[in-house]
This record gives C-alpha cells, sequence and structure tokens, in this order.
C-alpha cells in the first residue's frame, strides 16, 4: 500500500470550516435553548428550595427553642403553685387536727366531769340508801335485842338503867 | 498541581507531534528519492513500497470523504464546487472504493484517492462515469508556486492525470490553498459531528426533562451523572471567571466544553472509525473564531481602553504596549485553536504509530515472530497511550473553555482602580 505523506489535518478544508460552523451554531443554539438553560434554572430553583428549607428549618428550630423555653417557665411556676398549695393543705390540716384535739380534750373532759358528777350522785344516793337501810336494819336488830332483854322486870329494870347511865354520859 | 501535569502533558504532546513529524521529514525523502523509478512504471503493474508508518497515520487522521468501520465501508454525500463546471452532488459510493478508499471509478472528473475527493483537471478527461486503469492512483511530486507538492495522479486511457486537492484555507501556508474545486462533502468529520451533536441534544435534553419531571426530588440516573460535570463548569468556570455576568455565557461555555468533549472522547472509541474532529485544523479554526468574536464582541470600554490606550503608562511605553495588546487580541485564539488540534492529533498519530511499529518490525508480516513480539508490546503501549488520551481529552476541552471564560472575564470586567 501507498499513502501521500499529506499532514492535511493542518490545512483547513473550506466545507469542514462550513460545517464545524454550522453545527457548532446548531449546539449552541438549540442545546443552549432546550437543555443548558433549563438546567441552570433547574439548578438555581433546587439551590433555592435547598436554601428556603434550610432557612425553615432553622426558623422551626428557633421557634422550638422560645417554645420550649415558654414551657420550662410555665412548669416551673406550675411547680411553685403546687408547692405553694401543698404547704397551705399541710397547714390547714395540721390546724384542723389542732383544732379537733382540742376539741376532742374539752368534750373529753366534759364527760368525764358529767361522769364523775353522776357518779358522785350515784354515791350519795346509795349512801343514803345504804343509811337509810342501816337505820331500819338497827332498829329491828334493836327491837329484837330489846325485846329479848326485856323478858323479866329485873333485866328492864336494868336496862332503863343503863339507858338512863348513858343519857347521863351523854 | 494540575497545572505541573499539564505542562508536563502538553510538552509530551508537542515533543511526541515533532517526533512524527521528523520522522516522516525522513520517510518522504527517502521517497523523492525513489520516486523517479516509481512513477515510470505508472499505470501498469505497480511495485511494492515498504510500510511508512509516518504517511499512514496521516492518512488514518485526515478527514474522510467515505467512513470505514472494519470492513464496512458506508458511502457520504459529496457537495463539490468548481468554479468551472458548477455544482456536483453524488454519492461517494459511485467511486467503488477499496479498503484504502481509493475509488475505482471517476465521476465528473472527480476522483477518491485515499478516502479523499480529488478533481482531474485535464480538459480532455470525460465527464460522467468512467472507469480508471490500472492501480487507483500513484504520486508524484509537482512543482507549485515554487514549492514542491505531492500529487495524486489517476491513469485512463493509457495515459495519466494529475489530480487536484480540496481548496484549503491555509493560504499556502501549510502545502495547500485554494485550487480548481472546493470539497462541502458530508465528511467523515462531520457525520461525527452530526452524530455528537444529535447525541448530546438527546442527552442534554433528557437531563433538562429530568429537572422539570422531578422537581423537588434528588437527581436520578443519567440526571446525576450530568449533573456534577455541569457543575463543575459552572460553579469552577463560569462563574469565578464572569463574576455576575456569568448566567449570560454558561450555555456558550457549556456548549464549547460539551462539544469538544463529545468529539474527543467520540474519536476515542475503538472500531469506530477513529475520527479525529478535534484534532482537524478546521474545527478548532472555527471554535477559536467563534470565541474571538464572543470575547470581542462583548469587550466594553475598559477593555478596549486596556489594548489600545493602557491608562496609566508612559506615552513611550503604550507605543510598545499597544501592538503587543493588539497581536494578543489574536495570538489568543490561535493558541486555543493550535493546543486543542496539536493535542489531539497527537493522541491519535501516536496510537496508530504504535500500532504501525508491529508492520515496522515485523516487515509486513514477513518476520512473523517480530510481529507477535512488537505486537504484545504495542498492545500495551497503546493501552496506556489511551488511557492517557481519555484523560487529556477532558483536559483539553476544560483547558479551552477555562481559558475562553477567562478571555470573555477580562473582556467584560468592569473598571476598578
Amino acid at each position: 500500500m501507498i499513502f501521500l505523506a499529506d499532514f492535511s489535518v493542518i490545512k483547513p478544508d473550506f466545507g469542514l470550516l462550513f460545517w464545524t460552523t454550522v453545527i457548532f451554531i446548531l449546539f449552541w443554539v438549540i442545546i443552549g435553548k432546550f437543555a443548558f438553560r433549563p438546567i441552570m434554572e433547574g439548578l438555581k430553583k433546587r439551590e433555592r428550595d435547598i436554601q428556603n428549607s434550610l432557612d425553615e428549618a432553622k426558623r422551626a428550630r428557633e421557634e422550638m427553642a422560645k417554645m420550649k423555653a415558654e414551657n420550662e417557665e410555665l412548669l416551673a411556676k406550675a411547680r411553685e403553685e403546687r408547692a405553694q398549695i401543698l404547704k397551705e393543705a399541710k397547714e390547714a390540716k395540721d390546724r384542723l387536727i389542732a383544732e379537733a384535739k382540742e376539741q376532742a380534750k374539752d368534750e373529753a373532759k366534759k364527760i368525764v366531769a358529767n361522769a364523775k358528777e353522776q357518779i358522785e350522785n350515784q354515791k350519795m344516793a346509795a349512801i343514803v340508801e345504804l343509811k337509810n337501810q342501816v337505820g331500819k336494819l338497827s332498829l329491828e336488830i334493836a327491837e329484837k335485842v330489846i325485846r329479848k332483854q326485856l323478858e323479866g322486870d329485873k333485866q328492864q329494870e336494868a336496862f332503863v338503867e343503863d339507858l338512863v347511865k348513858d343519857l347521863k354520859l351523854n | 498541581m494540575r497545572q505541573y501535569v499539564l505542562t508536563l502533558l502538553l510538552a509530551s504532546m508537542f515533543a511526541l507531534v515533532s517526533f512524527g513529524q521528523e520522522h516522516n521529514g525522513e520517510q518522504s525523502h527517502d521517497e523523492n528519492a525513489t520516486e523517479e523509478t516509481h512513477h515510470e512504471e505508472a499505470c501498469g503493474e505497480h511495485g511494492k513500497e515498504p510500510f511508512n508508518p509516518g504517511a499512514t497515520a496521516f492518512h488514518h487522521i485526515s478527514d474522510q470523504n467515505i467512513y470505514n468501520i472494519g470492513p464496512f465501508h458506508f458511502p457520504l454525500p459529496c457537495i463539490l464546487y468548481s468554479p468551472e463546471q458548477g455544482w456536483s452532488v453524488f454519492s461517494s459510493g459511485v467511486f467503488h472504493a477499496d479498503a484504502h478508499g481509493n475509488g475505482h471509478y471517476a465521476m465528473d472528473r472527480y476522483v477518491l484517492v485515499e478516502g479523499r475527493v480529488r478533481r482531474v483537471v485535464a480538459d480532455d478527461f470525460p465527464m460522467g462515469k468512467v472507469e480508471l486503469e490500472g492501480h487507483p492512483f500513484f504520486k508524484k511530486v509537482e512543482q507549485k508556486d515554487g514549492k514542491p507538492i505531492e500529487l495524486a495522479h489517476v491513469c485512463y486511457g493509457g495515459s495519466q492525470y494529475a489530480a487536484d486537492n480540496p481548496s484549503t484555507a491555509d493560504g499556502g501556508l501549510f502545502g495547500g490553498g485554494v485550487t480548481s474545486f472546493y470539497d462541502f462533502s458530508i465528511t467523515k468529520n462531520v457525520v461525527t459531528m452530526f452524530l455528537v451533536f444529535f447525541l448530546m441534544a438527546w442527552l442534554f435534553i433528557t437531563v433538562a426533562n429530568a429537572y422539570k419531571k422531578r422537581d423537588g426530588m434528588a437527581p436520578k440516573g443519567i440526571q446525576s451523572f450530568i449533573e456534577p460535570i455541569f457543575l463543575f463548569i459552572q460553579d469552577e468556570v463560569a462563574k469565578p471567571f464572569l463574576g455576575h455576568k456569568w448566567e449570560r455565557f454558561t450555555p456558550f461555555l457549556m456548549s464549547l466544553f460539551f462539544f469538544i468533549l463529545g468529539l474527543n472522547l467520540f474519536g476515542q472509541i475503538p472500531f469506530l472509525g477513529g475520527s479525529n474532529v478535534t484534532g482537524n485544523l478546521a474545527v478548532t479554526m472555527v471554535l477559536a473564531i467563534i470565541t474571538f468574536f464572543v470575547v470581542n464582541f462583548h469587550g466594553n470600554k475598559h477593555y478596549w481602553e486596556h489594548i489600545f490606550w493602557m491608562p496609566g503608562v508612559p506615552a513611550w511605553v503604550k507605543t510598545i504596549l499597544t501592538p503587543v495588546e493588539f497581536l494578543g487580541l489574536f495570538i489568543k485564539p490561535m493558541t486555543l485553536m493550535l493546543r486543542l488540534f496539536a493535542n489531539i492529533t497527537a493522541g491519535h498519530m501516536v496510537v496508530i504509530i504504535f500500532v504501525g511499529l508491529i508492520f515496522l518490525f515485523g516487515k509486513s508480516g514477513e518476520l512473523a515472530g517480530a510481529s507477535y513480539g512488537t505486537a504484545v508490546g504495542s498492545t500495551l503501549l497503546t493501552m496506556f497511550m489511551m488511557s492517557i488520551e481519555l484523560l487529556v481529552a477532558f483536559i483539553q476541552a476544560f483547558v479551552f473553555t477555562i481559558l475562553t471564560a477567562s478571555y470573555i472575564g477580562a473582556a467584560t470586567e468592569e473598571a476598578h482602580h
């Protein structure tokens, strides 16, 4: 095989110049307009969307932090209130108990006093009764004794004498 | 660090290019010596030439009017204009090309030599479709404007006819210039550019739709594959250099980056023709010229002032500075053009030359042992080279884009003193 030793690529051919111009300008116009521009727009839009989402997330985070702080404040206040209420309740309870105790004591005292009085009354009644009974019994005994002793004249005289003696003594 | 690696890569690329060219220079000297005896036997049997890796590489990196993928040859539409005979439009299938892209037929005085359409200038050559004779072509060095130029010759009716190369826009600087016809065909490179254009359009419009469809959702699939690359160019290239004006120029920078990257990578795919599109000066020239216009069209007062009448320097310095700055206007896009071209061309050539070593050391199959031995080494070297080329594909697309961004940034920068 033989070849012309011709470095033809360095010789710009008119046809190739013409067609390259046509094809490159087509490339630039068509792909530029229908592909590169939309891709650029798409990328820009996505960049914007991402930025917006990030901003939104940041805002949401800040809001959350704010809300959390508020919540904590509320919680602290509530806790304080609860403590206050509890304290008051305890005081009230203590007071009530103390009052109740006092009352109970008074009541008890009164009851005891009543009981004592009644006991005294009963005792007095019992004593009176006992006295009456004793008196009656004494009389009966005395009657029986006297009857026995005064069966003869001599004994009657002695007894009268005794009585008289006793009287004198009194 | 990246700067350092880049410099190293650039240096090695240029070294390889110059190696390739030197090498080729030697080869063509040898050929010139044998040429005299060779073309005497033209139109008859042709002798066997030694394998020439340089010329093979030049053939493989050049643009073609036919698309070869392995054993398949896809004919492409030819759109040709010559001031003499007007427009001719036909399929390159009419040439009945062989595996090397040499046609066995001529059509309206156009012939296919090494995959390129060339035109027979002679008036006595018939119009219409005619069969060529003998070997499809031979080459002869002729003098044109005092410079030696290698021209293909075809045989018809027992005589030889010289065939003109297509016109090129180098103004004779690299051995081209305006010839008898212009080739506006849909060549292999044009087909590749269209393929990359449709591939990229499909890819990016799919991704753009995904942004609409999956609004407010995480990226998925192909979208998440493209997004980091897109964002890299947007955030690391457009925004730092262009400031608040980044949105206006990002589509242009993206177009540059993905057009170049797509073409670089497409040329790297093995067994798909290996189109060397961004390694063709015409392509990089168009990109550089468009960049030049975009930069200077948006240049503000501040920018032009700094070019033509640099503020704050003595008048005699201005007389030096103004021409330098003015030249810089054109040198900047020119470096863009050459850098991309040289890197990609060098990459393609190195790969072809490594493969060519197999045929060189094996003497085109005569020494089977040497062929096999070299094949192993060459395969490893080629694989290594291709992985570097993959890196270069990204780096060059990135460098072109970031430099363009910096030029636009400098042109649109607000005054601040």
